[in-house]
């Protein structure tokens, strides 16, 4: 028996060894990433499907951009698919497989949770409420094999924007009809060895939580401009892991780097941190039907104890201190209105009766398992030096955590919302009445009628100012309390070249090389 | 008379512990450890010396061990040295409690399917597989939910209780401060107390089924002593070194499942802390706080490593076996 | 012994229907229901997707459903996952989760076992209390800690082994995950080897094989291990079902492809059939691992072997 368990521990010390030797040698994944044009990427995560008639998500989008490529036209009345493209399988991307997306997404048995994003066509919403019956009358039709035909509900200034999003890419119709039936939710047409692009990438493989590896596609209509060979997606969940790979070589780029080192990494790395903001607000939703929070000055006070430069310079490291709702997109500038002045948060407290806080009900903070424990610990101690309030925290699992909102049965929740498109209505209209995203209670007849207003507005600017009243109104009423802006803080190796700040954070893979390059550390 | 021969002679094994024990060094060492970390969590917040563990400081954040602030401050400027003893609290209490249950349940479930017959103790331990087979975190959520509604009732009525009826709202806010944590910890502990003594009851039944076959046990049973009294009185105490040492081992897992649960948006809220949300943070910190992770993980271990070497001088001072020495 | 094997794994049949009903109705208790989301998805689409999965039915229909499609085999579909087949789910993970477990435990076991008999025969002394020190470090620092200060140094700087990731053809990448696991099941099977070993070794067959002259190293290994890992055996069963059905951490801190991370991502999304499936596995492996080890505490212990003939 002893002598047995020493030949093992011996054998176990040789391999241990040999490991170690082995494992000396061997280039970094980014070398040989490098030298076999293979781009690596922290993705934050695996895609749920890449359907893109059954996702809603940020991360299913980078991979899906890789396959897919939508409309070429950017005129708002009729879009032409590009002729000569074909499908990753040979055959030619027509008009039809537009039309066929369109169709298959908006069916009601598709039941598409995202399918909001195509409700900017002509009749698409009756058709996917099943008021209507017949596709024909839905502002999708086909003129030629090129040309495709797109009626729209309303005008809409920044469709282009729109239609880059995946919810507009066409689908192959005779791979999806050889998979299952047009409306068929679950088939294995996007699973890999079956699924078919015309995007500038294949996908190789889609191994679950270990990685997806699209490669070149020799078939795309631009392919001989595609300098990468492949790209490999990370669904790196845990940031400090992801961080901690691409500094010991395994990674091209990161998805984010957690707050707390985002400091320490502008410190010791500066080469390769990369900061740029990002078209998302994290806020606080108010339950505007909870006596005392019922009151827009009590909201106001709220926000104007809110020290939103503290916030970001002690827990949200990378974030910007926000002074509005929507961030800085294009043209659009709504007033700077959310600042910091306990002294007038004090004066509305009182005058909303609650002198000096006395009185003031004990609300709590709903957070889902998302949020980070220091920023509501950060938030109820502002709360207090300022105003003498206590707030409470209530934590909840994500599932239950989103069912309270939606129920309204919360005071106060933790939230956040990243635009589809950049154009300010992808942050404004959700604060409609019945909206399914307002979940705070408030609406306001005037509000819509702005917004009404302004999607009747042709004129670029009037539209933007019209936008911009219409947010003063929502800061003024605060039925949220916007603190900060998100933003896309990341490592990047500088090996990997022509990656470019984007708002979307849509980076198009078909434009990056990769070349080795020296880091001086 | 039988039984006060029996009392007699529990009175000097009990004596010939105590004494086995004093000679133990790692075990007196063990204790004197633990009494001091629990001496301190428990009175040291009620003193002066420790500053408010939830006061926030800009000025302060970040700042290494110092004459001033003994163990650092965190992101927040939170003094860690109060933070520690604060999360030591609720951390030992939360684990006394915990195992204190598991291994009441899991004894007893133990002990009796193994002493029983084997139709009663199949049943019994096919009854633990199905138990052992439930996805445990979708049962803490659930018994979290039904708890948070009755929990918050609990705290409205023990504040209500503790105040009077014209106190300020300062006073009220004050005094459920110091009541809601506790109120709401204590029960979702208690339940999950009562779902883990599975391994525990594993361990005893094993141990009691190899000990009923000894000769004491036929001798017992032919003089005619009750089921009970060879069970309890006879065999468990045979079987008392795994469950001592497989307790001690139950303490550790329960500390840190706490800080899981933090983690999934159960347990404890902000911006009270414990011993595991403390190493939780601080193993993020890692890298640029290490104190942040070193303090909290330092007291953890002395407590658990204490409680091991106690544990083992325990067993050794109550093993019936041994006194023949 | 067939006759008790197959008394067992009927049994086992019983306790893994007795676990797909309780799981069952404790999943539906769960608020929320799979169709959240963090955008909200339009209320007549919600409605639509639930009819399409059958989620509109009683909901003893459903499990009656669900309980005819176990039987069969099949698993269901994830809800979360775009309608992928639990089963892929499970084929996919599982191989990994038990690669991982495997060689963690045997890890764990090479180093706990002789720690354990080592400082049982040296009670109490310098080095009972320093082996026993060290066997504990993967109880006394949690494994969220251990992972990532082992990924910091033998990983980043000194760049011995990856940080993070898995190749199942690769060991160079198991190590890590494999120690900072390892080190955790290795304290307990130390601890109660250690314990074990203490009450075999103060019983009248050791004194007097002491007294006849044996030598203590033959009297450890052939006539006390047997006895003395019986609480390690009876802890082993279930820690082993544990240990290959995935670690949240683990595989969280070193990006390993395991069960852990669907498992909990299912209970935060309220993803019943692969809560279920996952549930019922490893329901199947504790009742599998509780055989193995009743039979290892059987061989071990010849006085309880009696019982079951």
């Amino acid at each position: 028996m002893i002598g047995s368990s020493m030949i093992l521990v011996r054998y176990m010390g040789i391999a241990i060894l040999s490991l170690l030797i082995l494992a000396c040698q061997k280039e970094t994944q980014v070398e040989r990433g490098n030298r076999e044009k293979i781009l690596i990427v922290g993705n934050g995560g695996d895609p749920k499907s890449l359907d893109q008639h059954l996702v809603t998500g940020v991360i299913e989008s980078k991979v899906i951009g890789t396959l897919f490529e939508g409309l070429v036209g950017d005129d708002a009345q009729s879009d032409t698919a590009m002729p000569g493209a074909l499908w990753s399988d040979g055959a030619p991307v027509t008009a039809e497989d537009f039309a066929f997306a369109y169709h298959r997404m908006l069916h009601p048995d598709m039941a598409a949770p995202y399918v909001e994003m195509l409700y900017f066509i002509k009749n698409a919403e009756a058709y996917n409420r099943g008021e209507i019956t017949d596709f024909s009358q839905v502002g999708v039709k086909v003129i030629d094999p090129f040309t495709l035909q797109i009626t729209l509900r309303e005008p809409v200034p920044y469709l282009p924007g729109v239609t880059r999003h995946y919810t507009w890419f066409p689908v192959p119709k005779h791979v999806v009809l050889r998979h299952g039936k047009m409306a068929q939710r679950f088939t294995a047409w996007s699973e890999p060895g079956n699924i078919v692009g015309n995007g500038a990438f294949v996908l190789e493989r889609w191994k679950w939580n270990d990685h997806i590896l699209v490669k070149k596609n020799p078939r795309y209509w631009n392919a001989s401009e595609v300098q990468l060979e492949g790209v490999k997606f990370l669904p790196i969940e845990n940031f400090y892991t992801e961080t901690r790979a691409f500094l010991a070589g395994q990674l091209h780029t990161t998805y984010q780097i957690p707050p707390d080192l985002v400091e320490k990494m502008s410190r010791e790395y500066p080469q390769y941190l990369r900061q740029e903001p990002y078209v998302g607000t994290r806020f606080m939703r108010f339950n505007c039907t909870r006596p005392g929070l019922d009151q827009a000055k009590v909201r106001q006070a709220l926000s104007l104890a809110f020290d939103r430069d503290e916030l970001c310079a002690t827990v949200m490291q990378g974030f910007e201190a926000c002074t509005s709702y929507t961030p800085k997109m294009g043209d659009y500038s709504p007033a700077q209105v959310l600042r910091f002045d306990p002294a007038k948060a004090r004066q509305l407290l009182a005058e909303a009766g609650y002198p000096g806080g006395k009185g003031f009900p004990r609300y709590a903070i709903l957070m889902g398992s998302g949020g980070t424990r220091s920023t509501v610990e950060a938030i109820q101690e502002m709360w207090k030096k300022h105003l003498n309030i206590l707030v409470d925290v209530r934590m909840m699992d994500q599932a239950s955590y989103i069912e309270a909102q939606q129920k309204l049965d919360f005071d106060m929740a933790l939230a956040g919302w990243i635009g589809d498109y950049l154009d300010p209505t992808t942050f404004l209209m959700m604060w409609t009445k019945g909206n399914g995203n307002n979940n705070t209670g408030w609406f306001s007849k005037s509000y819509e009628a702005m917004l009404q207003k302004a999607a009747q507005q042709t004129d670029p600017s009037k539209r933007l100012e019209i936008f911009e009243k219409a947010e003063a109104l929502l800061m003024e009423q605060m039925p949220i309390l916007p603190f900060a802006w998100q933003a896309r803080n990341y490592l990047h190796h500088p090996s990997a070249k022509g990656w470019h700040p984007l708002l979307l954070d849509n980076h198009p893979f078909s434009q990056v090389r990769l070349e080795p390059t020296k880091v001086e550390p | 008379m039988k039984t006060s021969i029996e009392l007699q002679q529990g009175n000097s094994l009990r004596k010939d512990a105590i004494m086995r024990l004093r000679k133990n060094r790692a075990a007196v060492a063990g204790f004197f450890c633990l009494m001091t970390i629990a001496f301190l969590c428990i009175v040291l917040p009620f003193t002066p010396w420790l500053a408010d563990p939830n006061a926030q400081s800009l000025v302060h954040k970040n700042l290494a061990p110092s004459t001033q602030h003994w163990f650092g401050t965190d992101h927040l400027g939170r003094d860690l040295f109060s933070r520690v003893f604060y999360g030591g609290r609720i951390s030992i209490a939360v684990a006394m409690l915990t195992t204190f249950v598991a291994v009441c349940i899991g004894v007893s479930y133990g002990a009796i399917a193994g002493y029983a017959r084997e139709r009663v103790d199949a049943t019994m331990m096919r009854v633990v597989d199905v138990l052992y087979g439930l996805p445990f975190l979708v049962v803490v959520i659930l018994l979290g939910k039904v708890l948070e509604r009755m929990t918050s009732q609990w705290s409205e009525w023990l504040v209500e209780a503790l105040t009077s009826d014209h106190a300020t709202t300062e006073k009220i806010n004050e005094v459920r401060t110091a009541v809601e944590p506790l109120v709401t910890m204590v029960p979702l502990f208690l339940a999950i107390g009562a779902l883990s003594w599975l391994t525990i009851s594993r361990i005893v039944r094993a141990q009691v089924q190899s000990v009923k076959k000894l000769e004491f046990v036929e001798a017992a049973r032919s003089l005619g002593l009750s089921h009970r009294v060879i069970l309890f009185r006879h065999i468990l105490p045979n079987c008392v070194g795994p469950i001592i040492v497989y307790t001690t081992l139950t303490i550790p897992g329960v500390m840190l499942f706490e800080a899981v649960l933090s983690f999934l948006g159960l347990g404890l809220k902000p911006p009270n802390s414990s011993w595991g949300v403390l190493i939780k943070e601080g193993s993020d910190m890692m890298l640029t706080n290490a104190w942040l992770l070193f303090f909290p993980s330092l007291f953890f271990s002395l407590t658990l490593l204490s409680l091991n070497f106690l544990g083992d001088g325990l067993r050794d001072a109550f093993d019936p076996k041994s006194s023949k020495d | 012994m067939i006759q008790y094997l197959f008394h067992r794994l009927l049994q086992g049949g019983l306790v893994l229907l007795a676990l797909f009903t309780l799981s069952f109705f404790l999943c539906r208790l769960l608020p929320g229901g799979p169709y959240q989301s963090e955008k909200a998805i339009p209320e007549h689409v919600k409605q639509k997707m639930m009819e399409q999965d059958g989620y509109h039915l009683p909901v003893h229909q459903q499990y009656l459903r669900r309980l005819s499609g176990v039987v069969r085999g099949d698993l269901g579909l994830s809800i979360r996952l775009s309608g992928r087949p639990v089963n892929d789910v499970i084929a996919q993970s599982f191989p990994v989760s038990f690669q991982l477990g495997l060689v963690s435990m045997m890890l764990a076991s090479l180093i706990g076992v002789p720690a354990g008999v080592i400082s049982a025969w040296k009670k109490n002394s310098a080095v009972d209390f320093g082996v026993m020190a060290v066997a504990m470090l993967g109880l006394c620092l949690p494994s969220f800690v251990i992972g990532p200060i082992l990924a910091e140094t033998m990983g980043r700087s000194w760049q011995w082994f990856p940080v993070m990731g898995w190749n199942g053809a690769d060991p160079s990448t198991w190590v890590l995950p494999m120690v900072t696991l390892g080190l955790v099941y290795a304290a307990y099977l130390a601890r109660l080897t250690r314990a074990g070993m203490l009450d075999t070794l103060s019983q009248d067959f050791v004194r007097t094989a002491h007294a006849k002259g044996v030598p203590m190293h033959r009297i450890l290994i052939k006539h006390c291990l047997r006895g003395g890992l019986v609480p390690a055996a009876a802890y082993i069963g279930p820690a082993f079902a544990g240990i290959i059905s995935g670690s949240l951490v683990i595989e969280s801190v070193f990006q390993v492809p395991g069960l852990g991370r669907h498992f909990v991502k299912a209970i935060e999304t309220n993803d019943v059939n692969v809560i279920m499936g996952i549930a019922l596995l490893y329901g199947g492996l504790v009742v599998l691992g509780n055989i193995v080890s009743d039979l290892l505490i059987l061989w071990l212990n010849p006085r309880a072997r009696t019982l079951s003939s």
